[in-house]
């Protein structure tokens, strides 16, 4: 409070006092390390025990927690005792109409950027080299986008807090692979078909969770995704147990030219282009693209047709919601039968892409990551999740690259192995700093202003 | 005195309700006339608010029969029941605090899929014009009696037959009280409407009822018109001690 007062009145940040916390931190964090990180006991060639001295990293880590200190001390407490401080005025209409504009060129700029995306990585890294780019970053996020906007649906504007989302996904990715081995038919017929079963197995899940609410629906719900897994462990002549499913096949360009190599209409000898997966992948990730464009689309048209003011209502208040002559059997039904739909299209995009699916992919963790992502984007904002989605799953696959950190901590150093460890960190971060996620102000869905059927002396008054 | 004619839109015959295994309501009769302003007083956990809950059927009764226009309604799912005509403005309000006044009107008017929306939300905005300069405004930040306002307007969105509230004056300024009281008088006098008030403050709404009942610890033990309890000795001792506020 203290220094938030000083540098409010410009008196500039306390070095002097952020130094002192800083070194104070660093000693307190080196007595700590020492013992701790700072000597090794080892087994040598003859099975003596040995003491290591890694003083030296000890010290680097205490550095870095000094250091840490240091900037906690000097930026981040008085910027958040001055955010505190300041009073936020109400909202009103001119904000909150440039807010929306603001959001609206957000998503434009963002588009098109993900429509020139593949076209700039080729670009850039040539075509080989824009495999890693297109497979790894472009689609991996996006099928997490669309996961999360599919989830949305349920947690975020129906309010129901689903914890076996993943379940969902699992059956697309098996309706997929199981249909297309066994009956041959192409990816186009089974996407809606992958949906349409995930919409069902919705809905059965639905059923028993109605009269659930918060904590509890979470508990069951949880359960399902694991009983969905299991499932397809054990029974082994229906998903071939633990090992999966492979050599499921490519989605092919509605059928015209094959991603297959041994195929004659393969699109790259079509085009006579140098053999590549490349290919395949950017049509991948403009498949993924569309797919979730076209969630996200069908979510926004929802939200202002009556079924999704309904999942909103549901969401604030289910007993106003019955008295108002809402059905919240149907409501909820829609909302978990609509939300797995999606789930089922990126499940069996998944499997596509894959080639390979085994019940190892539908594991709690990825259902969490889901909730994560629904949660820290701010619950309903689809901007929010798709930012959420480039933070989660972008960083998971960044760590991958910070192999500088060895030069640092040792060859033994594996950032992938701190991966979740640090997404714990930046998810308290987050949940301090914005806690109700990154985009947390609802849209709403009707202004009275625009509508024709207003006289003109309304528009004059009445800005809230 | 009363101006509602002979007609009887809803019928409470011996409703019991429970909770659990506690009763709530022991067996309460009331009928509600087509065109009255009917009042139900009482202490704190009579039982008034069960017995609103329970003509909008959560819960439901255990025994006794609720008759509505002429229909069975005792054993319909709640949202059934409001589809009606019977809307509810149900204590502590329960207006959707994320969403805008505009949206919360919306969501009142979703019975008959938004087909009289236009006009019926500026007749809204004649009744509270508070709500108008509001529109754009989430309902969590609205202040309490606004929120009121909001709440009786959601439920009159739906163009009821029955208008049913639950302490419409809970913890409102006096003025407010009044704009509210006043409001429910004119919707009353200008397009008949029939209204089901559940009040804690007696005095007001035994002045604005046509005819009213007492209720305690779940039975009804007394009823009569607005002015015959307002003057009734043992009424004036258990509710209106401390006199008109």
């Amino acid at each position: 409070m203290n220094s938030a007062l000083k540098s409010n009145n410009g008196a500039g940040i306390d070095f002097g006092r952020a130094l002192k916390d800083g070194v104070i931190v660093a000693i307190i964090a080196f007595a700590l390390l020492g013992p701790l990180v700072g000597l090794k006991t080892d087994q040598n060639m003859s099975n003596e025990l040995i003491l290591q001295n890694r003083l030296g990293l000890a010290a680097v880590l205490s550095a870095i927690v000094g250091i840490g200190r240091f900037l906690l001390s000097a930026f981040v407490y008085p910027w958040v005792a001055a955010r505190g401080n300041r009073t936020k005025a109400a909202a009103t209409l001119a904000e909150l109409e440039a807010r929306a504009k603001f959001a609206k060129g957000l998503s434009v700029t963002g588009l098109i950027f993900l429509f020139v995306y593949p076209i700039l990585i080729i670009s850039l890294f040539g075509v080989q080299g824009s495999i890693k780019w297109v497979d790894n970053y472009g689609v991996q996020i996006l099928i997490y986008v669309m996961l999360g906007w599919g989830l949305n649906i349920v947690i975020g504007l129906a309010g129901l807090l689903d914890l076996g989302y993943v379940a969902f996904y699992a059956v697309g990715a098996y309706s997929y692979s199981l249909l297309a081995i066994n009956f041959h038919l192409s990816f186009w017929v089974l996407l809606p078909v992958a949906g349409l079963l995930a919409a069902f197995w919705g809905v059965i899940l639905g059923f028993p969770v109605l009269r659930l609410r918060g904590d509890y629906l979470a508990i069951v719900t949880l359960a399902f995704g694991e009983i969905i897994r299991l499932v397809l462990i054990n029974w082994k002549d229906f998903s071939g147990g633990s090992a999966g499913i492979s050599s499921i096949p490519k989605v092919t360009m509605f059928g015209i030219y094959s991603f297959d190599v041994s195929a004659p209409n393969n699109f790259a000898k079509a085009f006579h282009l140098a053999a590549s997966s490349a290919y395949y992948k950017v049509f991948l990730y403009y498949l993924i693209l569309l797919l979730a464009l076209l969630t996200a689309f069908i979510t926004m048209r929802l939200r202002r047709l009556p079924i999704g003011r309904a999942w909103e209502a549901l969401r604030e208040d289910e007993v106003a919601c019955r008295s108002l002559g809402i059905n919240t059997t149907n409501t909820k039904l829609t909302a978990f039968a609509i939300g797995a739909m999606f789930g089922g299209f990126a499940g069996s995009f998944f499997a596509a892409r894959q080639g390979f699916v085994s019940p190892e992919s539908f594991i709690f963790m990825e259902s969490a990551v889901i909730v994560a992502i629904v949660v820290l984007g701010g619950m309903g904002s689809m901007i929010g999740v798709a930012l959420a989605a480039v933070a989660m799953i972008g960083g998971t696959e960044l760590l991958r690259e910070l192999d500088f950190l060895k030069k640092v901590f040792g060859n033994d150093f594996n950032p992938d192995q701190y991966r979740m460890l640090l997404f714990g960190l930046a998810m308290v971060i987050i949940m301090v700093w914005k806690p109700r996620g990154f985009v947390s102000a609802r849209q709403p869905t009707a202004f009275l202003f625009k509508r024709k059927t207003v006289s003109g002396d309304l528009v004059k008054e009445g800005h809230g | 005195m009363s101006a509602a004619d002979s007609r009887p839109l809803l019928t409470v015959r011996g409703v019991k309700t429970y909770y659990g295994n506690i009763i709530a309501l022991k067996g309460v009769d009331v009928d509600v006339h087509q065109g009255e302003i009917v009042t139900l007083i009482g202490a704190n956990g009579a039982g008034k608010s069960t017995l609103m809950m329970t003509i909008c059927g959560n819960p439901r009764a255990r025994e006794g029969s609720i008759v509505y226009d002429g229909q069975e309604i005792t054993r319909l799912p709640t949202h059934e029941i409001a589809r009606l005509r019977i809307a509810q403005s149900p204590e502590g309000r329960r207006i959707f605090p994320r969403m805008t006044v505009l949206e919360n009107l919306q969501m009142g008017s979703s019975i008959d899929k938004m087909e009289f929306f236009d006009t019926d939300v500026q007749y809204m905005f004649d009744l509270f014009p508070r709500l108008k300069e509001r529109i754009n405004q989430r309902g969590g930040t609205l202040s309490g009696g606004e929120q009121q306002m909001l709440a009786i307007a959601r439920a009159l969105m739906a163009r009821p037959k029955l208008l049913m509230l639950d302490e419409p004056s809970l913890g409102l300024a006096p003025l407010i009280v009044k704009q509210i009281f006043d409001a429910i008088r004119e919707l009353n006098k200008r397009d008949g409407l029939t209204v089901f008030l559940v009040e804690q403050n007696a005095f007001h709404a035994l002045k604005l009822a046509h005819r009213g009942y007492v209720m305690v610890n779940g039975v009804i033990t007394m009823s009569g018109s607005g002015r015959e309890l307002l003057e009734n000795p043992e009424v004036r001792a258990a509710y209106l001690e401390g006199g008109a506020h």
